[in-house]
Parts: structure tokens; sequence; C-alpha cells
């Protein structure tokens, strides 16, 4: 399997990416290669194997859902780039 | 105050021979004097050390010390602490001023540690020679020519440069053990789970771990027992009694059974490293240790699978940059798309760009199996390699990194030659082991690293190696010329 411009395209905005024609020239003989190197794990048949997600193979714990952080609106506030009212700012969504 | 272990800089400290302001200020000026031709560091803020210093001297007056009580630490710039520029080398957090502590920092602001800077490091961790930094490349301190390594860079030259007594990195898939081996320092990553990930910025969260760098196992072993235990506000963190890390350094070793994989040994490694790492292991005969040799045949699968749930992992944990509620925001823009598209095009740099674009490949309709799934298969075989080899031997070792510290700019533009650098360190990420990097001997006057690989929760079994063979040789020893 292999990665064609239009593909990376394609990725590219599903990553919320902008990539100018000239990085999409550059980017692809880059992805093509690391693709290659990925492609190596198909060598080995691992049809029996159960997938590893954590280490430890140890489970999600739970606990209460209980407020720890208080009054931390203002100060969470002050780190965005455009804030008003104590809203986030972002360019009109909805006409 | 120079080259002083941190047991010996605490029993100072404790004697009045001189104060926390004092020892603050002298490693202070030595960042002052030596940091702009290494770049070791993001940001310095003195008044804040020196009021953190302040402080220590007050706790130790009131004679509420523990072991690094006073003692200044620097931390890479990954770890959110409040009130101080927090960037993890992009971009995107240039003016990030944390709001809150991780649970690192917080653990060392705790018992009165001192925060002396915040270090340089790869974007977003991504990199294994420290030249992916929005804030320039870090320079070894051994040969300002050649790469530190990466992706903690920044604390590497800082403890071999003695700019720091210590500092914290953290390692996705080398990047505490291969700047530790090109720089000549002794450096650990614990086992997955052990040290609390909260407020650490997440790369690849089921591989990311924080541990310590610094001069010796011995030191190594005190900042590990500050940064380890339990943490609810991480939900991969381990639920287990905390170890006493320095308890153990001095157990006799003999007897001690040494795995060496074949698979370590044959292609990609540099011949002249592997005389000095054979030399190493003969080494430890002589101090009583058996040698066995053992495979860990789905090694040679470690990178290609690493190179899937590593980017995968990230794509997701990145895409809260969005430039909507903190971090860079484009200037210009017409609508909310084309605000997210042109601030995280701005924003983020070239490497940490391509494993996004690989990650939301791998994890694309239609690829999910073929890749994820794969990936994480193999993850278990090479965990299971592991388990197999453990049944015939207590500690596996081998070299740290491929070769030593290479010249800057010599494989920045093939990422697939930088990627072999952790050929001998992801797989212990895949599988959540423990393993350290300690000094060996030198090639042409460049450090060589050699890894010690232990079970889960065996940190105190690879300290205890580590500290016999450092008691036994003085390569840990040697700092770089033109240091003092």
């Amino acid at each position: 399997m292999s990665i064609n411009k239009e593909e990376i395209k394609k990725v590219a905005h599903l990553a919320r990416i902008n990539v100018s024609k000239v990085e999409v020239d550059q980017v692809e003989k880059k992805l093509v290669g690391i693709l290659a190197l990925i492609e190596k794990m198909q060598e080995v048949n691992t049809e029996s194997i159960e997938p590893m997600s954590h280490a430890l193979d140890i489970n999600q714990p739970l606990r209460e859902d209980k407020v720890t952080a208080k009054d931390i609106r203002d100060k969470s506030l002050a780190l965005a780039p455009h804030s008003e009212q104590s809203l986030f700012i972002v360019p009109q969504v909805i006409e | 105050m120079l080259n002083l272990s941190l047991k010996k800089l605490s029993q100072a400290l404790e004697k009045k021979e001189f104060t926390s302001v004092e020892l603050t200020q002298f490693f202070l000026n030595r960042v002052k004097k030596l940091n702009p031709s290494l770049n070791a560091f993001i940001t310095v803020d003195e008044a804040k050390s020196m009021a953190m210093a302040e402080k220590s001297d007050q706790l130790i007056q009131a004679g509420k010390k523990t072991m690094l009580t006073g003692i200044p630490i620097a931390q890479k710039d990954i770890f959110c602490s409040e009130g101080w520029k927090t960037t993890c080398g992009s971009k995107m957090l240039e003016n990030f001023i944390s709001p809150y502590d991780s649970t690192v920092i917080h653990k060392f602001n705790d018992i009165g540690a001192v925060n002396l800077g915040k270090t340089n490091m790869d974007e977003f961790a991504m990199g294994s020679s420290n030249e992916t930094s929005y804030f320039g490349p870090v320079r070894n301190p051994w040969d300002l020519n050649c790469v530190p390594g990466g992706s903690s860079g920044g604390s590497a030259a800082a403890v071999a440069a003695r700019l720091a007594p210590a500092a914290t990195g953290t390692d996705t898939g080398g990047s505490i053990r291969q700047p530790a081996s090109l720089c000549g320092f002794t450096g650990l990553k614990p086992t997955y789970g052990l040290v609390s990930r909260y407020g650490m910025i997440a790369f690849a969260s089921s591989l990311d771990q924080a541990g310590p760098m610094a001069i010796s196992a011995e030191d190594c072993a005190l900042m590990l027992d500050v940064m380890t235990g339990h943490d609810e506000k991480d939900s991969t963190s381990l639920d287990r009694k905390k170890e006493n890390y320095s308890n153990f350094l001095d157990k006799k070793i003999d007897g001690l059974r040494i795995g060496i994989p074949k698979e370590f040994f044959e292609d990609g490694l540099n011949s002249d490293v592997q005389k000095v790492i054979q030399e190493a292991l003969r080494q430890y005969e002589k101090l009583g240790a058996k040698i066995i040799d053992i495979s860990l045949p789905n090694n040679h699968l470690a990178i290609p699978a690493y190179y899937v749930i590593a980017p995968a992992e990230a794509s997701s944990n990145l895409s809260r940059y969005d430039g909507v509620r903190y971090g860079y925001r484009t200037k210009e823009y017409d609508d909310l798309m084309d605000m997210y598209f042109k601030t995280r095009q701005e924003g983020f740099g070239d490497e940490v760009k391509r494993r996004i674009l690989i990650g939301t490949y791998v994890l694309s309709a239609g690829y999910f199996d073929a890749y994820y799934l794969k990936a994480q298969k193999i993850r278990r075989l090479i965990s299971n390699d592991f388990k197999l080899a453990y049944e015939k031997c207590d500690i596996i070792m081998g070299p740290s990194a491929p070769s030593v510290a290479f010249k800057s700019g010599e494989k920045q533009e093939d990422p697939l030659a930088m990627y072999m650098q952790d050929i001998f360190t992801i797989s212990t990420n895949l599988a959540g082991l423990p393993a350290m990097s300690i000094p060996a001997g030198f090639i042409n006057e460049l450090p060589v690293g050699l890894q010690l690989i232990g079970n889960h929760f065996e940190e105190t079994k690879i300290l205890n190696a580590a500290h016999i063979y450092q008691k036994n040789t003085d390569w840990h020893l040697k700092s770089p010329k033109g240091i003092d």
C-alpha cells in the first residue's frame, strides 16, 4: 500500500492542516518511505494474536465524578487567543 | 558544587556548608555562561528560581529537609509548571503559560526542590536529535557540531555540561536513553504507569513515560524516589505501593543473569560501539554476572509498529491544538475552517505535521485493521518475546543507540535514518519495561551508552546493576572539555 498526492490532500483535510502544492510534493516522498517501513508488519502472521493497547493490560479505572478544581473559569479563559464575556470567541458558524 | 552527586549536595545543604540560594545561583551562573552555545534551555527565570531557593532554605532551617530539598533541577519543557511558559518546543505553545502544575512538577515543588528552568526539546517530543524544536537546535557539549540526541536534548546537554545537577526527561521511543547515550550520562525510563503523566503534554499516551536524567544511577534512584507514585489524575497510573529505589543499590551482583539479545548485535550497529558494549559486558562478568544468549525475534518489527501506534495516538492527542482555547491562532482567516487549517499549518513544524498525517492516514476508514490493529498485535508479540526472555535471565543488556552522536543536519532530511536511532530502545516502550542508559566508554571522545532493560517493576534490579558497574568504573564521571 502506498500513498499518492490525492490521498495526502484528503488526509491533510481530515487532519485540518493546510498543505501547499509544494508541501504535498515534499511530503509525498517522505510519507511513501515511512509507509514502506510500516509495511514490514505484513510479513508476520498475527491472526490469533490479541491486540495490546496498554503495556500491562490494565483496564480503565473508574472514579466518582466530582469537581476537584474550582473557580478556574477566568484562569482558563485568560489563555484563549480571543475571549469575551466568559466565552471563547470563534468566527461565526451559524448564519 | 560542581560534579557533586545529589547525595553529597544534600549532605552539604544539611550541614549548612552552602545554602540553596547559593547553590541555585551557582547553577544559574553556569546557565548564563554556557547556554548561549548549547541552547539547552528555552526558559530561564532567575527571579522565580531564586524565590524557590529561598523557600527551600526556610524548609531546611525549619528541619523539614528531605533528600532533594534545595537542589536545583532542570525540567523538560513538556511538564506543565504553573506560572512558567510551557512550550513543548513548539510555536503552537510559544506563549502558553501553564495555569497548573503537572504531577511531576508538583512532587518536586512539594519537597522543596528548585525549578532551574525549562529545557529545550524536539517539538512535541518528536525527534531524535533535538533539531525539530521551534526554539532552535541543542548542541552536544562533547562536540558542538554534533546533536545531543532527542527528544530530551536540552535536559541531556544541561546534565552533560553540568548546567544542572539533574534533570527530568520523557521517553516515548528512547527520548531519555538515546540522549543519555549520546551525551554520556545516566538516564532511566521507568515501567509504564509508574510516573504520572498528568500535566505532561501528551505525544503517544500509551508509550509516554517520564524519568530522571543525572550523572549516576544513585542520582537517578533518588530522583525516582520523588517522581513515582499512584496518581488519581492519570487513569493509566498504576495503583501499587510506592517503592524505595535507593535502598538496594549496593546489593552484590554475583550470579546475576544478563541476557544478550542476538538481534541487538546484527545490522545497524556500529562496530566500534559493539566493541565498547562487549568490553562493558566483560566487566560485568568480572563482577560476577553470567552472560546468557537470548533472542528477541520480533525486535525488527518494533520500529514499524511504533511508527503506526505513536503517530496514530499523536494525531488524536494533537487535535486539541485548534486555536480556540489556548495556544497559537493564525492572524487572518475567513471562517472557522480556515482558522483551523491555517492555525495548524503555521503552528506545527514539518516533523509534527508528517506524524499527524501518518497517524490520520493509518486511522482513516479502511486502513484501521491493516495498520493500527496489526501494530497492536505486533506489540503483543514483542511483549511476549520479553516475557520468554525473562524466564532465562534477570536483566537484558545491549547498546542504547546504534552510533555515537552524529553531526547536526546529517539526518535532518532523512526521517527513516533518524527513526533508526531508536532501534534498540523502542521495543521496551512497546512492552512497557523499565530501561536505563549508562556511560560505558568513548569513541573518538564521544560517549557510548550501555542499555540495561529490566522486567516490569524491576527498576531496583537495573539500578543495582548500574550502580555496581559505576562503583567499579569511572565512565560516568567524565565530563566534556571547555565547561569549567
